[in-house]
């Protein structure tokens, strides 16, 4: 077989910093290359490299950089404008960001139709269509005519992906395919990508996460710091690692990612027990009205009560009620009927004047730490600020920032620093440290490490943990990943379009899961080692009020 | 539909404050409508023919009758005659209406023409040609209509004779007015608007379209162009209102006729009538006009939701 991607020695720097740091690879035609690295080793730099995208002000440098025997660092404008999106289809990260919001997708399905075949309106019309069709869309009709912001996420990528492969290009590039996808339609967006494989199509795979890579390459490159640490076929990778950084990479993995059946959590330390439930949540409902004027029943009859030294883990997928939920607990929504009791106390029920003086008792942890500070402040303003609303003197001040700080183990060097001089793992921290601030009775951690690096998402959930336990603390920890509701949780409570669809101990409900849709859950997970099975031609599709 | 009649109610609250407003600065103001109407300041009319007056237009009367008087004359579409032209107000507006539309249609065309080119062609260029053009509209942007005309004059109709400094016959005439009112909106469009764009070519459905092949010319029309055509529309009540601010000055400067010297010239001869019959149209205008945004914001923007 003929390489039709050759790669040596590849230099990418930015002004004067460089961030690929000479790295080789190759890729024969119908084979399957995933790059796998954590957030800034370099892999999407790589990857838009190949289509001549590297960025503005970024310099490429390479001993051979050449696709199908073309020499790409001889290519002009035109030249690269001919083989983008004819050539080489790039699926590029975000589904919902990397489609025209104001264009229906199958005019931009039709887009590399138009710049590189010969195919009339007509022709083009009935080929988004068929492209449609063959990437599992339903009614692919109505789709075409639709807008990214009215097709749910799953869709989207296929959309995406359809408007990628549309002109047969013989190198197809997917930066994170699958991230930010929910679990099963993981493994469905998954599964149209092994089966586009077959059809003597190279691929290049861009990923964090082994366990996605794994069921789809050949053979895995891992990245780290611009450099490719190791390469080779991918069982080789996954078993018998020989870098260090590859070794931490696949613990990491394993760790968050639940295997069954071994008991993956280690059993937290007894705490005492109150009697009295921290936090009850009886009979929820909340009803919104659609966008196309419908009800919609965000959360149904849910109830749940959380005692000290507690963990309760919500799951559920997109449009599951979860964070609707989340938000009647935290009292920012009112529950249509039910109500939610804090410390023995009504909370829901309060009005705002009256909440506010409870606030302090229940903190709050959010999915994405940058969005959530103010990027002007330093840590130590980040932190003084939580310890003014919670009304602490000020000479108190310093004495309790360090302690803050110590909770969370991080060094009083982090205080003069803004957040966006901080790592994701350090901000996370920091804002764990700022909803401690207060000292609150509960902690509720909207995925908390969902937008973190595998290795970086493990020791989080570790600090998580112990602070549970050290602090007393009842803890709601929602998440879309049952690995990581595994590891953290005692009880876990299973929602699917608003309802609770089961609750129990976690090892009850991994162990004998009841509902056909948490076993749904539970086989959807990527696994390592195993392959997941797929639900061929089962789309779930949600209707999510946003 | 709901909403819509909300807002239709919400317009004519807009022009029934218009016509109040109006109302009262008129009323308060220095000099008498008497005079004005028995022929301006340099008129001796006898305490006869003043009285007569007053009685027959009404100012004898307690003022909240004046302004009842008047808000029903005008929901009947009854907007009185010129005191000066003594001829209705609305064929006064009538007959000066086309050369204004004339002058402030080709001077939004010329406007928004520019500011399009200057924004998608320097958006995200080379640094100095970016500088440039943005430094031209900051200058452009803050220079009145009346300063912009004044030089126009010198150089094309003094120094270089080659169009007309005045008038309102033909398009040459045309020429010069046009750019001095087009121009400050122009500058000002246009940095709205490439800000607009190096925003939006900084979203990943760009890069997206680049990796199909689309060069960064087709990029800018076929992609980005559209989503920056959502702040011009919305700005479009800052365009109307700068047009007919500007029509005012540029109308005087180049001797044109026009609702804004018509509107100048009754404001300075008390001339009630024809001040609230043009602040009505234009409050009418620009009701309809923002009305009109939020139609076309529904086009451009699916994800805009009609109201």
């Amino acid at each position: 077989m003929s390489t039709l991607v050759d790669v040596q020695d590849l230099r990418v720097q930015f002004g004067h910093t460089p961030i690929i740091k000479g790295i080789s690879f190759s890729l024969t035609a119908g084979e399957c290359l995933a790059l796998v690295g954590e957030s800034g080793s370099g892999k999407t730099v790589t990857s838009r490299t190949l289509s001549g995208l590297s960025g503005a002000g970024s310099k490429v440098q390479a001993e051979r950089l050449a696709f199908a025997g073309t020499d790409l660092r001889q290519l002009d404008d035109r030249a690269w404008q001919a083989l983008r999106g004819a050539q080489i289809g790039f699926v590029m990260q975000d589904a919902l960001g990397s489609l025209d919001p104001l264009r229906p997708v199958g005019k931009e399905i039709a887009e590399p139709l138009r710049l590189h075949t010969e195919l009339g309106r007509a022709a083009r019309q009935a080929r988004v269509i068929e492209l449609l069709r063959s990437v599992g869309v339903p009614q692919p009709e109505l789709r075409a005519l639709q807008y990214p912001h009215q097709l749910s996420g799953g869709l989207r990528q296929r959309a995406l992906i359809a408007s990628a492969i549309a002109a047969g290009p013989r190198l197809l590039i997917a930066d994170e395919p699958t991230t930010a996808l929910d679990a099963t339609v993981q493994a469905q967006v998954l599964a149209l990508l092994e089966s586009l494989r077959s059809q003597a199509m190279a691929m290049l795979v861009v990923s964090h996460d082994l366990a996605v890579v794994s069921r789809l390459a050949d053979r895995v490159a891992v990245m780290h710091h611009g450099v490719i640490v190791e390469q080779g076929p991918v069982e080789a990778i996954l078993h018998d690692p020989q870098h260090p950084y590859t070794q931490s990479l696949l613990r990491a993995g394993r760790a968050v990612h639940f295997q069954r059946p071994a008991r993956a959590a280690p059993k937290l330390a007894r705490v005492e027990r109150f009697d009295l439930p921290l936090i009850e949540a009886r009979h929820l409902q909340k009803t919104f009205i659609g966008p196309d004027g419908q009800p919609h029943v965000a959360v149904h009859n849910a109830s749940f009560s959380l005692r000290a030294g507690e963990t309760l883990g919500i799951v559920g997928e997109s449009g599951s009620g979860k964070t609707t939920l989340t938000r009647m607990l935290l009292g920012l929504e009112r529950p249509d009927a039910g109500d939610v009791w804090l410390n023995g106390r009504p909370w829901s029920a309060l009005n705002d004047q009256q909440r506010r003086q409870l606030r302090q008792r229940i903190q709050v942890v959010f999915q994405d730490p940058q969005s959530s500070f103010d990027p002007r402040y330093t840590v130590a303003r980040v932190l003084n600020e939580a310890l003014q609303v919670a009304g602490l003197p000020r000479q108190d001040w310093p004495a309790r920032t360090l302690e803050l700080l110590e909770l969370v183990r991080l060094d009083a060097s982090v205080l003069s620093r803004r957040p966006l001089e901080l790592s994701g793992g350090q901000r996370q921290r920091i804002a764990i440290a700022r909803a401690l601030a207060p000292n609150p009775q509960v902690l509720v951690c909207d995925e908390p490490v969902s937008a973190l690096d595998v290795s970086v998402q493990a020791q989080i959930l570790a600090l998580l943990a112990d602070l549970k336990t050290r602090l007393k603390l009842a803890c709601l920890f929602i998440s879309h990943d049952l690995g990581v509701i595994n590891q953290v949780s005692e009880r876990v409570l299973v929602m699917k379009d608003g309802e609770v669809v089961e609750s129990g101990t976690v090892r009850d409900v991994f162990d004998h899961p009841q509902h056909a849709y948490t076993r749904a859950l539970l086989d959807a997970i990527p696994q390592i080692d195993r392959p997941a099975p797929v639900p061929e031609h089962h789309f779930i599709t949600y209707a999510i009020a946003i | 539909m709901k909403q819509l009649a909300a807002r239709l109610l919400a317009g004519v609250g807009v022009l029934w404050g218009a016509a109040t407003l109006t109302f009262v600065a008129i009323h308060f103001s220095a000099g008498d409508p008497v005079l004005a109407i028995l022929g301006g300041p340099d008129a001796i009319p006898t305490p006869q023919q003043l009285a007569q007056v007053r009685e027959e237009y009404g100012f004898d009367q307690p003022l909240w009758v004046q302004y009842g008087r008047y808000v029903g004359r005008i929901a009947h579409g009854d907007f009185g005659e010129s005191y000066r032209l003594r001829i209705p107000v609305t064929e006064a507006i009538g007959k000066q209406i086309g050369a204004t539309l004339q002058l402030a249609l080709s001077a939004a065309l010329l406007a928004i023409g520019l500011a399009l080119a200057s924004a998608v062609l320097t958006a995200k260029r080379n640094p100095w040609v970016r500088r440039v053009a943005s430094a031209s509209e900051l200058v452009l942007s803050s220079s009145p209509s009346f300063v912009l005309g004044i030089l126009l004059l010198l150089v094309f109709s003094f120094q270089w004779p080659v169009l007309p400094p005045a008038g309102s016959n033909g398009w040459q005439t045309l020429i010069l007015p046009t750019i001095a009112l087009a121009l400050p909106i122009a500058g000002m469009l246009s940095q709205v608007l490439r800000q607009e764009l190096e925003d939006i070519l900084e979203q990943p459905f760009i890069a997206m379209a680049r990796a199909r092949g689309l060069s960064q010319t087709a990029v800018r029309l076929r992609h980005a162009l559209r989503h920056a055509l959502v702040p011009l529309v919305t700005l479009s009540g800052f365009i109307f209102a700068s047009l007919l601010g500007g029509a005012v000055v540029t109308e005087m400067l180049f001797a044109r006729q026009g609702i804004g010297r018509m509107m100048l010239d009754a404001a300075v001869a008390k001339d009630a009538p024809v001040v609230l019959g043009i602040t009505l149209l234009a409050a009418l205008v620009y009701v309809g006009v923002n009305l009109l945004v939020d139609v076309l914001n529904g086009l451009i923007d699916p994800r805009v939701k009609p109201r």
